[in-house]
């Protein structure tokens, strides 16, 4: 893009290569700021390894046996519980940063309205990679081999590090809407705490009684956990990726128009 | 110095603003009830009022920030609520808080804006390095902005403003809360961008301030415009400097008022608390004989000054009249605050 603002004819639409360039842009700042306060990656990086620890060590014996052969159940598990749970934080950033003056100045640019918020989700990308990789690498320092190889890891990966993408629209939604950080805190907490735990995360659904069976089975989550243990321990791809998938877009479909309306609104 | 080329047609005359009838509410208040403005192109224009008054709600209706309850407003012609995205291409907004990211250094900030104003990445280093050297911020460029003072921070958020060399910009009390040097450095640079073209919309609280910028006032008060005008108009109105006289001996105070009037021919007032004794004066010259006489009969001043009409009177004049009281019935309690507000800043 090489043209100035100068030169731009005077239109009362933002084209959709302008929308991308604009979200880019807002990402850079997101990981300006990141790099101006690395400490912000506590949460990252440390929970992936405590997580790991602690629930290979305390649920191993009792579920598989032994801590061994409950690694391929437990990593794509707490992989996706982890990084779900880093998505949180997106929403309460965001209404965080939303209280600052500067996106007064963002409002009132002719830039894509949904930028500010497309740019600060697509910044926490960076958080999810950093808390898939950790949580990878734990693994294998506790003797996690994968089946599916490296290439279906770095898949499970991109598709965890997706989903968790369209998830924080929904956390984006509350930040937007709620009037303080800890109030989008406690409300994502809500949701969050149900959706990780009630799947197929730490135990087999078998073991739960019917009707919380019925739940496990039809949580996007199970089906996102399921997918991740197709493509590392055995190097497929099946339908509950495809499920998840769709679900993942249908999230973003609904809440993304839906938080920047909200967006809109709140001045 | 920059020259205007952003292309815009203004389609309707030479007016960079014309809002009629703006109407914002927030709950039971009416933070602007119907306002009307027009300014020319390539004038600065100021909106004088107290805290409160619906300055900063005007404004942010005019900037897109919020959308009017009733009235339009056109910016070049352009319907702030239609066309918001062509009203945001022409315009630049400074904020009563400084709207730049603090988390990030002077530089940043300027790249990520013009960036976002779709300059290509060289560019967008290259404007961000001429603004700070034009603002004088160069030297801190790369501090985080959290060690920037009040005046820098202003200055960084107007430098912000210019990238994209709009036609038209809105300054929400630009200096208030800064120190007198800082503020008259703002006030220079304010004067530069309308001699390259640019219209300019500020709002303030103080006379002085209105006075050294502004081509054309409106003062606003409670959401109405009570009074629209030049400057020198609106000072006409209040009458020009006044005489302020103490007395050491309060027993003198009748007969000071008496060749006070005789001297100046005009009449006093005087001011229950202090002993005050006020005069309009139109001719500075006339003091020297005043003061002769105080002198010839024997009357030791306490004190005594001349001053220029502040907001206060202009303002307590403009809205002592009709707007005012009927405004009075309706926000009560509101009125009270305003008036306070007004009595404290002298």
């Amino acid at each position: 893009m090489k043209t100035s603002a100068a030169a731009q004819p005077l239109k009362n639409r933002t084209s959709f290569m302008q929308t991308v360039r604009n979200s880019f842009t807002m990402a850079y700042r997101g990981l300006l700021k990141i790099k101006r306060t690395p400490e912000q990656l506590f949460d990252v990086t440390l929970q992936p390894i405590i997580f790991t620890l602690m629930f290979t060590y305390i649920f191993g014996g009792a579920i598989s046996g032994d801590v061994q052969s409950y690694l391929p159940v437990i990593i794509p598990g707490i992989l996706v519980q982890t990084v779900i749970t880093t998505s949180v934080v997106t929403g309460t950033q965001l209404r965080e940063d939303m209280d600052k003056g500067v996106f007064d100045r963002f409002k009132s640019l002719p830039i894509a309205r949904i930028a500010p918020l497309a740019g600060a989700l697509l910044a926490d990308t960076i958080r999810y990679t950093i808390a898939t990789a950790l949580t990878f690498t734990m693994g294998y320092i506790m003797g996690y081999r994968p089946d599916g190889g490296f290439e279906y890891v770095v898949l499970a990966s991109l598709a965890v590090i997706g989903c968790s993408w369209a998830l924080s629209w929904i956390f984006a939604f509350f930040g937007v809407i709620a009037r303080t950080a800890s109030s989008v805190q406690g409300i994502s907490m809500l949701v969050l705490f149900p959706l990780t735990f009630l799947s197929n995360a730490f135990v087999p659904v078998e073991t739960m009684p019917d009707w919380l069976q019925w739940f496990a089975k039809v949580n996007p989550v199970s089906h996102l956990i399921t997918a991740v243990r197709d493509m590392t321990n055995s190097g497929t791809v099946g339908w509950d990726l495809g499920i998840t998938l769709i679900g993942a877009a249908v999230i973003v479909a609904v809440f993304a128009p839906l938080t920047v309306r909200a967006y809109m609104r709140r001045t | 110095m920059r020259n205007n080329n952003r292309s815009y047609e203004p389609n309707n005359g030479d007016w960079a603003v014309e809002a009629n009838g703006l109407v914002k509410i927030f709950g039971d208040n009416k933070a602007v009830d119907g306002v009307d403005l027009k300014v020319k192109t390539g004038s600065i224009y100021g909106v004088l009022g107290p805290n409160g008054a619906g300055k900063t709600t005007t404004i942010r209706m005019l900037a897109t920030l919020l959308r009017p309850d009733a009235g339009s407003a056109r910016i070049f012609g352009h319907d702030v609520v239609k066309e918001s995205q062509i009203v945001r291409q022409l315009i630049g907004v400074t904020g009563q808080y400084a709207s730049v990211d603090e988390g990030l250094s002077a530089t940043e900030n300027l790249i990520i804006f013009s960036r976002l104003l779709g300059l290509d990445r060289s560019e967008a280093k290259k404007k961000a390095a001429d603004l700070l050297e034009e603002f004088g911020l160069t030297e801190a460029a790369k501090r985080p902005l959290k060690n920037f003072s009040g005046g820098m921070r202003r200055r960084l958020d107007l430098a912000a403003s210019l990238i994209a060399q709009p036609p038209l910009i809105f300054l929400d009390e630009p200096t208030t809360g800064l120190d007198p040097r800082t503020r008259t450095q703002m006030w220079e640079t304010i004067r530069r961008l309308v001699k390259t073209g640019s219209t300019v919309l500020l709002t303030t609280q103080y006379l002085d301030e209105a006075d050294q910028l502004a081509d054309r006032i409106a003062v606003i008060d409670l959401g109405h415009v009570v009074a629209e005008g030049t400057v020198d108009e609106l000072k006409a109105s209040v009458g020009t400097s006044s005489l302020h006289l103490r007395v050491q001996d309060a027993k003198d105070i009748a007969l000071t008022r008496s060749l006070i009037e005789k001297v100046l021919q005009v009449q006093t007032s005087v001011s229950s608390e202090a002993s005050r004794i006020t005069a309009p004066m139109r001719d500075a010259d006339l003091v020297t004989d005043l003061l002769i006489a105080l002198r010839a009969e024997g009357i030791h001043l306490a004190e005594m000054s001349v001053q220029k009409p502040t907001l206060d009177e202009v303002f307590l004049t403009i809205t002592g009249e009709g707007a005012r009281e009927e405004a009075q019935q309706q926000v009560e309690g509101l009125e009270q605050s305003n008036k306070k507000a007004v009595g404290v800043r002298g």
